[in-house]
């Protein structure tokens, strides 16, 4: 075990987790530790292995190497891929340096992101708006043209735009982890490459459509529910069918009683929790194919959650203690 | 006349043979570490003679080889890194091009030290012809029996083979360089695990720069402790330095370290002074990716003292007056140089080299690049210089490989110590109009 401060919060762990799943846990199991002092990440997937470390946005600072080692680490770390050490102390809100770092990094994944938000499916659930938001310039400093690509056709599903990539590589590491034949790498180097995929062998597989739920932007989405609707005006709702395939457990995105869409249920990270099949997820678009369960669970800071009550009486408890602590601040 | 210890033989006719190799006392340190003295031995000397890593970095390189893990049963291996691809450095070249038996015999030597019974060059794939020579070389070597089963009748056996990049720059990274040798994109791994312990094939291997692995040679010839004689403080040995640019005489020069920056540029025996006898104006040191700095500071640092050739001296001052001796890729510039220009140039080469895995430099050195290009196209802003040293803050440092790194200090030291020529260029767009490549503003302007 070992004993890490994050934050100037403590926390022990096992051996072996790195900073980032520490202050993961440390949120989890704390409620009254502000869930920011979990470092965002856009390529690091828990469910996936070597993914990590290409981003920079989960970047923080390490002050205290360890115990035995108390030197600070000359340069900011990536946590999603530093491991924890006995007695280490890091920083990650409470610094400004890592504060700046951080901003620098979105506003690199911006300068080429075509920013079309307003015709994208992925827009109310995109990672990189919830970032951008949180972190970036209100006006952009680049004003040369962005990079574009030829588009690539990859089959009746899945449509590719990789002008929103933003090489986070969870897409490759699907194809390569959870089906069973790799058809997705990288061409090319430096700002021209690109995430590509052998056409003729356009993705069949399975498991493939799971590379819409990891994709943190709007570069993969589901072409069976492409210009349907904005995803805050569906509702996600939990729910399962026998599957043979996959666990069946998904969410479906409602509007009235048509089913518009289904994806993996995600976690308070944006993780999908199981992967799920494409006969699940881009063949059953009837309503009566699933038992419903409840609302999936939406954090109330998404603009999803407009109008999406999962529980009242929390929320109004919610409001209630927001509304003091705003007469407290006056 | 500096002590020689790699380059001496280099004018002797047929020195690429293993024959003139061998009348010329080659492959002396092979028998001599094999047949009296254990690996742990060669080690030791190796570590005694303070030699540090020639790639750029100048890791002492005893302490790389102590540090290789050596578990039972599992394989470990050298390999020696020939991807020299930084720009103004071509000191790998030319030892391996003239005296390719040197390189060999350093692998062989290094490999018994390590206990690699297999050993892989990396070249880069435009070093194609290179290839052929040491390949030629390593065929001579396998027939006199110097590699390959019981080497001079001892019971060890190694094997050497010559692979052959695909001519990335990033590929010169050890952990990309690995990539590329398993027949994979060379993209730089996370570290850790360092390649100490997780290599090649997954197993514990030593990368080592072409002339580090040829400079053992000479120290298991004299001795640890004599090869530490030569040099100063912790610089010991020599070093090749590719000197490049305005000077008289370009070309490798084996040096002592230690020898003094003025003595470097302008005595006869080495660069021969500017060309033209023009004034000098900037040095890069070390190749592309140190800092470039103004004459008044390399020929003394900023107290006054003369600046050496060593790794101490040229980084003296941190990077706000100092330097790194990297891969010794000794670039001079005279007074007609534009240095906006050149960084230009070398901005270019770093986003076309960028790999393209982490985002501050995948994006920022395409980005850097854009705004120098319209800076030298005479259409800069004044708000230019502040955005390009805060990209170049935001790469540094925050990147998986040194690449960022050296993207980015080339700009923040030129910005430092030459932003009067930034905004000239800006604030004087007509009197760049006609310029030809290697004229400066100043000189144009009259000032």
């Amino acid at each position: 075990m070992a004993k890490v401060t994050i934050d100037g919060h403590m926390i022990e762990v096992p051996d072996g987790t790195t900073i980032l799943q520490a202050a993961r846990m440390l949120v989890d199991k704390n409620p009254e530790v502000d869930a920011k002092v979990a470092p965002p990440t856009m390529c690091y997937y828990s469910k996936l292995k070597t993914s990590g470390g290409y981003c920079r946005t989960c970047v923080v600072k390490v002050t205290k190497g360890s115990e035995k080692d108390p030197r600070p680490m000359p340069k900011p770390v990536a946590s999603c891929r530093t491991n924890v050490m006995d007695g280490m102390e890091v920083v990650n809100i409470t610094s400004p340096e890592v504060l700046e770092a951080r901003k620098g990094v979105v506003e690199f994944l911006l300068i080429n992101h075509p920013l079309d938000c307003p015709i994208c499916d992925q827009a109310g659930e995109c990672h990189l708006q919830d970032l951008g938001y949180e972190h970036g310039l209100a006006k952009t400093r680049y004003d040369f043209s962005r990079r574009t690509f030829n588009l690539i056709d990859i089959g009746p599903y899945i449509k590719l735009h990789m002008t929103r990539c933003i090489m986070c590589f969870r897409c490759i590491k699907v194809a390569d982890q959870i089906t069973n034949n790799r058809f997705q790498g990288m061409l090319f180097r430096g700002d021209a490459s690109e995430i590509s995929t052998y056409i003729e062998k356009a993705i069949d597989n399975d498991f493939s459509g799971n590379v819409i739920d990891v994709c943190p932007v709007g570069a993969l989405t589901d072409r069976t529910f492409r210009f349907k609707s904005r995803v805050w005006f569906t509702k996600p709702m939990d729910a399962h069918r026998n599957c043979t395939k996959c666990s069946g457990k998904v969410a479906i995105w409602m509007k009235g009683n048509e089913v518009l869409r289904v994806t993996a249920r995600k976690d308070q990270w944006g993780e999908a929790i199981d992967w799920i099949c494409n006969d699940c997820r881009f063949e059953k678009k009837d309503a009566k194919d699933w038992v419903i369960e409840k609302p999936s669970h939406i954090s109330r800071h998404s603009v999803i959650s407009q109008n999406h009550y999962e529980n009242l009486a929390q929320l109004k408890l919610d409001i209630g203690k927001q509304q003091k602590q705003i007469a407290a601040k006056k | 006349m500096g002590k020689k210890l790699l380059i001496h033989n280099d004018k002797v006719p047929g020195i690429a043979t293993l024959d003139v190799y061998r009348q010329h006392g080659g492959y002396a340190s092979v028998e001599k570490a094999l047949k009296t003295m254990t690996p742990n031995d060669v080690l030791e000397e190796v570590k005694k003679s303070g030699l540090r890593g020639r790639g750029g970095a100048g890791f002492p390189t005893g302490m790389k080889w102590s540090f290789l893990a050596r578990p039972e049963g599992v394989e470990r291996y050298l390999v020696c890194n020939a991807d020299e691809s930084e720009p103004g450095t071509f000191k790998d070249r030319y030892l391996m091009e003239v005296i390719p038996h040197a390189l060999i015999e350093g692998m062989i030597t290094s490999s018994y030290a390590l206990g690699a019974k297999t050993s892989y060059i990396y070249i880069r794939g435009e070093y194609f012809y290179v290839a052929r020579i040491v390949e030629k070389a390593i065929d001579e070597a396998y027939a006199a029996g110097l590699l390959g089963k019981n080497i001079l009748g001892t019971d060890f056996s190694h094997d050497c083979y010559v692979q052959v990049g695909g001519g990335a720059y990033i590929c010169g990274e050890e952990t990309a360089l690995l990539e590329s040798l398993e027949g994979k994109r060379g993209n730089p791994r996370i570290k850790p695990p360092f390649p100490a312990v997780a290599g090649v094939w997954g197993c514990p291997t030593v990368v080592n720069n072409v002339e580090t692995i040829a400079a053992v040679c000479p120290i298991i010839n004299m001795g640890g402790d004599e090869y530490a004689k030569i040099g100063i403080g912790r610089s010991t040995g020599t070093k090749l330095i590719s000197a490049s640019g305005h000077i008289n005489k370009p070309g490798v020069y084996e040096i002592e370290l230690g020898l003094p920056v003025e003595e470097f540029i302008y005595s006869e025996e080495y660069c021969g002074g500017i060309i033209n006898g023009r004034k000098l104006k900037a040095v890069v040191a070390g190749g592309s990716s140190v800092p470039i700095l103004p004459a008044e500071l390399i020929l003394k640092n900023d107290k006054g003292e003369p600046r050496l050739m060593s790794y101490e001296s040229l980084s003296e001052g941190g990077f706000a007056t100092g330097t790194m001796l990297g891969s010794g890729g000794f670039i001079v510039y005279d007074e007609t140089t534009s240095i906006v220009k050149n960084l230009y140039t070398f901005a270019r080469f770093y986003h076309h080299e960028s790999c393209g895995q982490c985002s501050p430099c995948r994006e920022g050195t395409g980005w850097m690049e854009k705004i120098l290009h319209r800076i030298v196209e005479g259409h800069g802003k004044p708000s230019d210089i502040d955005l390009l040293w805060d990209i170049q803050r935001k790469i540094e440092g925050n990147t998986i490989c040194p690449l960022g790194d050296a993207a980015a200090w080339p700009v923040a030291s030129a910005i430092r110590h030459f932003r009067a020529e930034f905004e000239e260029y800006i604030n004087h767009p007509e009197r760049i109009k006609d310029v030809k490549h290697y004229y400066s503003v100043h000189q144009l302007a009259g000032a």
